[in-house]
């Protein structure tokens, strides 16, 4: 699925390959690089370069729709990110409000249900995507030397959103979310030595009370968001820089080196 | 260095010149003024970004350590509790929070001819806390049981652990009485054999080493 070349802006248009080009070195380029605003942004950020890098580097023969899998979990994290905001402007985090401005904004305001429907039920999609494209890179052994740490990345990314998850039961408010978060929680306290005092930081102290809702919305809006977008851009940075692997069925390309290894 | 004589600190320069020893050099020097600057600038970065992040995490986990203060609450008059059944109430754990502070507790009369170990004229409140993960449980008088909805703890009539997963039995609240009244007051936890330690959250064990592997919370008042 191509873009037709004309509606694609002249930086980020596919490179030249080196020395099939007709010769036009960068000073010809920056004559070339037309008047509008993406010659004007590239011409002041060499963005273009970056991008078209990105956007058109080379991937192994055999990539397939299983490859996709985290670029939808990526835009699963997207779709929770801006149904989140829309839904902050009309959540209270207040443990006598919050249930009550739940159910005006599911039943009052306009499109509340969907947008509500959507940051839930995406929550949902989110982690099922997760454990696809994670299934995907131990099957096909993507983990491997040099990928080790972009597996790391990506478990440490796995329970942040199980993080999101926890803490984003609780804000409804109702009895569901509130007997599951005291369960929660206690299971956190039952952990030997540190599990009580870890209890009491998730809690703001030894009982439920406005704290915990305050700091699970926190937590679940501010603090955790912020990591996973970081770990995101690591995530990527690390797949960009490595390239992907092949599919485990195609043979390894046979060169003089590896039929040399073979032959020994 | 191979030769002592050669006192030029880096390679020769253009020309094969030895470059000029900097001013102040002398053999041996382990300090020079650029290392110098390049401690003390990140040593001043260091000292801000603490002075930004300790006061952030300290006020994050300073509830850990703040005590709410001991509330005690009316729960009724002393002839509304008999011996042989609980009465439920409920009543105000945490002010400010709603319905979400309430909690409900089943308070008794002692009953010194039954249980050896309760006196008469004092009162006994168990908590409807489940001690295997905290949900509430349930009175039942015709069995003379306490059933726990999420996970089928069972518990008889003490409060002691007759079956599922609690691993304790159930907590209590300390009472008195006030001008014919019975209040209660903060929440203790008890071992096996009923003595009160000092309250703790559901799942944890009481009683011998898991008072070492469960340490006491300062946030928790002590043991009555």
């Amino acid at each position: 699925m191509k873009l037709p070349d004309m509606l694609i802006p002249g930086p980020l248009k596919k490179p030249q390959k080196p020395g099939g080009g007709d010769g036009a070195g960068p000073v010809e380029r920056l004559k070339e690089t037309p008047a509008d605003l993406v010659g004007w942004v590239d011409e002041r950020t060499g963005g273009a370069s970056f991008l078209t890098g990105m956007l058109y580097r080379k991937v192994p023969k055999g990539t397939n729709w299983f490859y996709t899998l985290g670029s939808a979990t990526l835009f699963a994290f997207t779709v929770q990110a801006v149904t989140g905001v829309f839904l902050a402007m009309f959540y209270t985090p207040s443990t006598t409000q919050a249930y009550g401005s739940i159910v005006h904004l599911t039943n009052d305001v306009f499109l509340g249900e969907f947008v509500r429907g959507m940051h839930k039920w995406g929550a949902s999609v989110m982690i099922i995507l997760i454990w696809l494209h994670m299934a995907r890179t131990f099957v096909f052994g993507a983990y491997k030397y040099p990928r080790e740490l972009n597996w790391v990345i990506g478990v440490v990314l796995l329970i942040l959103t199980m993080v999101m998850g926890f803490t984003g039961y609780l804000l409804p408010f109702d009895q569901r979310s509130f007997w599951a978060t005291v369960v929660g929680v206690n299971i956190t306290g039952t952990g030997p030595l540190v599990g009580p005092y870890l209890a009491d930081f998730l809690r703001g102290g030894a009982e439920f009370e406005q704290t915990t809702l305050a700091r699970f919305y926190a937590i679940h809006m501010l603090l955790v968001p912020g990591l996973i977008i970081a770990l995101i851009g690591a995530h990527l940075y690390l797949v960009v820089k490595l390239g992907t692997t092949a599919p485990p069925w195609l043979e390894p390309k046979r060169t003089k080196a590896t039929v040399k290894e073979e032959r020994v | 260095m191979a030769d002592p004589a050669d006192k030029s600190n880096g390679p020769a320069g253009a020309g094969g010149l030895p470059s000029p020893d900097p001013p102040g050099y002398f053999e041996g020097e382990s300090m020079n003024r650029r290392k110098a600057l390049t401690v003390a600038g990140q040593a001043v970065g260091g000292i801000a970004g603490a002075v930004i992040v300790l006061p952030a995490v300290g006020f994050a986990v300073a509830p850990i350590f703040d005590r709410p203060e001991e509330r005690w609450e009316s729960v009724g008059p002393v002839s509304r509790f008999t011996g042989d059944t609980y009465k439920p109430v409920v009543f105000t754990l945490v002010e400010g929070i709603g319905e979400a502070g309430k909690t409900t507790a089943y308070v008794r009369r002692g009953d010194p001819g039954t249980f050896s170990s309760e006196s008469a004229g004092t009162y006994i409140a168990l908590s409807t806390r489940c001690a295997h993960l905290g949900c509430p449980v349930r009175f039942v008088s015709a069995a003379g049981n306490f059933i726990c909805p999420c996970h089928g703890g069972v518990y008889d009539f003490e409060g002691k652990v007759i079956g599922g997963p609690p691993v304790r039995p159930l907590d209590r609240f300390q009472t008195r009485v006030r001008d014919g009244q019975v209040q209660l007051g903060p929440r203790y936890s008890v071992t096996s054999q009923l003595d009160p330690v000092r309250y703790r959250d559901p799942g944890e064990f009481t009683g011998g080493i898991w008072n070492i592997l469960y340490p006491p919370r300062p946030s928790t008042p002590p043991a009555p």
